[in-house]
């Protein structure tokens, strides 16, 4: 396939290395990241407003967080020997390094505070329910049936801890992902330190348009009301990351313009032709600046519900364009440029190939099909007649 | 079949060929060279150059480089007048086949043949998140193809164009400065067939290389100097639009 190059590119760059499978890996990432920090403010920040989403928020972190090395494994030369980064992993590499942040993330912080805070539920599922689904929750009670006052309040404690490491945690893993771009020395359009803090507020801003996005469907599948209080700081959240976010991103351009360093002229040219529409329009103009101004709009006006639920669905939408052109922008923005600064390649999808379209859509339908398997076998919805919160009494005495 | 003496004559070069060839796969101990005691790198005479393409073909022919990829290659730059950030590039099929004729304008127009520059702090070298890529204790970065994940971190971060995915492999690949054959105490095989000398290479830890007097006597330059990685490739009469 013939690749449409302009100028000159050193011979080896004209292919794209990196395809719509790495834009998948910081989008994916920075919706675990997002939704778990949402979650956390909640457990750790009391903030009483957002509880309805605590659950949803992590289960959808889980979720997300379970299909996350899923595009890196299809895209590697040799997935067979992906392993080799636990068992023989090269200290200095951000790549290896991740592969531990990821697994510290998943299993010492999401899994273990899933558990805790479903230990109770878990338990008294175990006993009601029949057939195979006993088995299942007898297995995810991991042998403890123990839900007395006592251990459900160290659960409690435990949990609290765990979010408490959990918040740097994610920070931790979605900055990283930013190291790995940010850290890339021969590529100005990643170099930049300001990459994992521009990461990690992205991934918030994804994280949280997610969960409210998914609180909002989630309530009206089940036919119930919507929390208007909730989302309502939901969305308040949502402004205040995104306007950080924001800044933050045009600091790091502002910087770029004014220093104007030898590649400026170059990643200038490429944003005004190649990247014009998916960075200008879509991710500034459509994906940040609309959402950021419908929001600030509710903030300041006197809204209805609907037509505040309508803005909502709308900015959220559009959040999620947003970060997704972000990332594109990032991983094939950053590949489209010679290292020569002397040209420019093309970015061609393929459609039903190992990195092509088909996949990438794929697995992006994945996570939700875990997250409604998840929701079904670990019901979020603390109001729920069958779910009982820790310390409520149990709908059907069976405790 | 009888062997007569038309056949033999015919047949012993063929099998001399072949048995050479044999040689030349195999990888020979070397029981006279020591690691320790070298640290190659490259010197490339800029103005001796005259993009015949020599080097392009010998090193695809030697390490079974595959079409469209390339382990060296050779720039065409063209500088029409005072403005040498904005130079005319061309590489077409890397500098393989030669060059066509340039138009003459009164600018300058020179050569630049390019390999991994087996930096001593090679940044594809910390990326890659297995080890698989690494610099021998004689300063040659080499990929292990039986290690690489195939996750092109490595291409990434090489500033200067030099890695590429092989297409049959799936691994990451680059020049390996003919490792099997300089360690056999043979040059590389650009520099053997290179016509006019342009391309040397280089053994930095030995005083009796004439490296050292070159390097001592004339104004050379390494790539992207900015990028402190430790390029072990010297460029000799470099113009500054050379990127």
């Amino acid at each position: 396939m013939q690749i449409p190059v302009e100028g000159f590119m050193y011979p080896n760059e004209v292919e794209l290395q990196w395809s719509v499978l790495i834009v998948l890996y910081p989008f994916i990432t920075g919706l675990v990241a997002g939704a778990f920090i949402l979650a956390s403010l909640e457990r750790v920040f009391r903030v009483e407003e957002v509880k309805p989403t605590y659950r949803l928020a992590l289960l959808t972190a889980l979720a997300f967080l379970l299909v996350a090395p899923l595009p890196l494994q299809l895209h590697l030369g040799h997935p067979e020997r992906s392993l080799e980064m636990y068992l023989t992993p090269h200290r200095s590499s951000a790549m290896a390094m991740f592969g531990f942040v990821y697994l510290w993330y998943l299993m010492a912080v999401l899994l273990l505070e899933i558990w805790l805070d479903y230990r109770h539920d878990i338990v008294v599922l175990s006993q009601t329910e029949r057939g195979w689904k006993r088995l299942v929750y007898r297995a995810l009670t991991l042998g403890s049936s123990n839900v007395s006052e006592r251990s459900l309040h160290i659960d409690e404690r435990l949990g609290y801890f765990i979010t408490l490491i959990g918040i740097p945690s994610a920070f931790l893993l979605h900055g990283y992902v930013g190291f790995i771009f940010g850290s890339v020395k021969a590529n100005p359009w990643w170099s930049s330190p300001l990459m994992p803090i521009v990461f990690i507020f992205s991934a918030m801003v994804s994280g949280i348009a997610a969960v409210m996005l998914l609180y909002m469907l989630s309530t009206r599948l089940r036919r119930r009301e919507i929390d208007m209080r909730c989302l309502d700081k939901i969305a308040q959240y949502l402004f205040y990351t995104f306007v950080i976010d924001f800044s933050l991103e045009m600091l790091d351009l502002l910087q770029r313009i004014y220093e104007a360093d030898e590649s400026f002229r170059s990643l200038d040219f490429m944003v005004h032709t190649r990247l014009w529409v998916s960075q200008v329009m879509v991710q500034i103009l459509l994906g940040t600046v609309t959402p950021i101004a419908l929001l600030g709009l509710i903030q300041v006006l006197r809204l209805s519900d609907v037509a505040r639920k309508r803005m909502y669905v709308l900015a959220g939408c559009l959040t999620m364009i947003g970060i997704f052109a972000m990332r594109w922008n990032v991983v094939i923005g950053g590949q489209l440029f010679s290292k020569s600064f002397l040209g420019y390649t093309t970015y061609k999808m393929s459609f039903a190939t190992r990195e092509g379209l088909l996949p990438a859509v794929a697995l992006m339908i994945l996570p939700f099909v875990i997250l409604w398997v998840l929701v079904k076998l670990l019901p979020p919805w603390q109001e729920s007649a069958s779910f009982p919160g820790p310390g409520a009494a149990p709908a059907h005495g069976t405790n | 079949m009888d062997i007569t003496r038309r056949r033999l004559l015919v047949l012993l070069p063929a099998a001399a060929v072949a048995w050479k060839y044999v040689l030349a796969g195999t990888p020979e101990a070397s029981p006279n060279y020591t690691m320790t005691e070298h640290w190659w790198g490259m010197l490339i005479d800029i103005p001796k150059c005259i993009g015949c393409g020599s080097c392009v073909r010998a090193c695809a022919e030697e390490n079974d480089v595959p079409e469209g990829y390339y382990r060296t290659w050779i720039e065409r730059y063209h500088v029409a007048d005072w403005r040498i950030e904005r130079p005319e590039v061309e590489s077409p099929d890397g500098g393989r086949n030669g060059f066509p004729p340039h138009a003459d304008d009164g600018g300058k127009n020179f050569f630049v043949p390019k390999l991994c520059n087996h930096c001593a702090d090679s940044p594809c070298t910390q990326v890659c998140p297995v080890g698989a890529t690494f610099v021998t204790p004689d300063g040659v970065v080499l990929v292990d193809k039986s290690y690489c994940l195939g996750c092109r971190y490595c291409v990434q971060a090489c500033p200067y164009g030099c890695r590429f995915i092989n297409p049959k492999s799936h691994t990451a690949e680059k020049c390996s400065l003919c490792y099997h054959r300089i360690t056999k105490g043979l040059t590389t095989a650009c520099c053997e067939v290179c016509p006019t000398g342009a391309r040397q290479l280089a053994d930095l830890k030995n005083p009796k290389d004439p490296i050292h007097e070159f390097l001592r006597t004339h104004a050379v330059q390494v790539l992207k100097p900015h990028m402190a990685t430790g390029a072990k490739v010297f460029y000799n009469g470099m113009d500054g639009s050379v990127r």
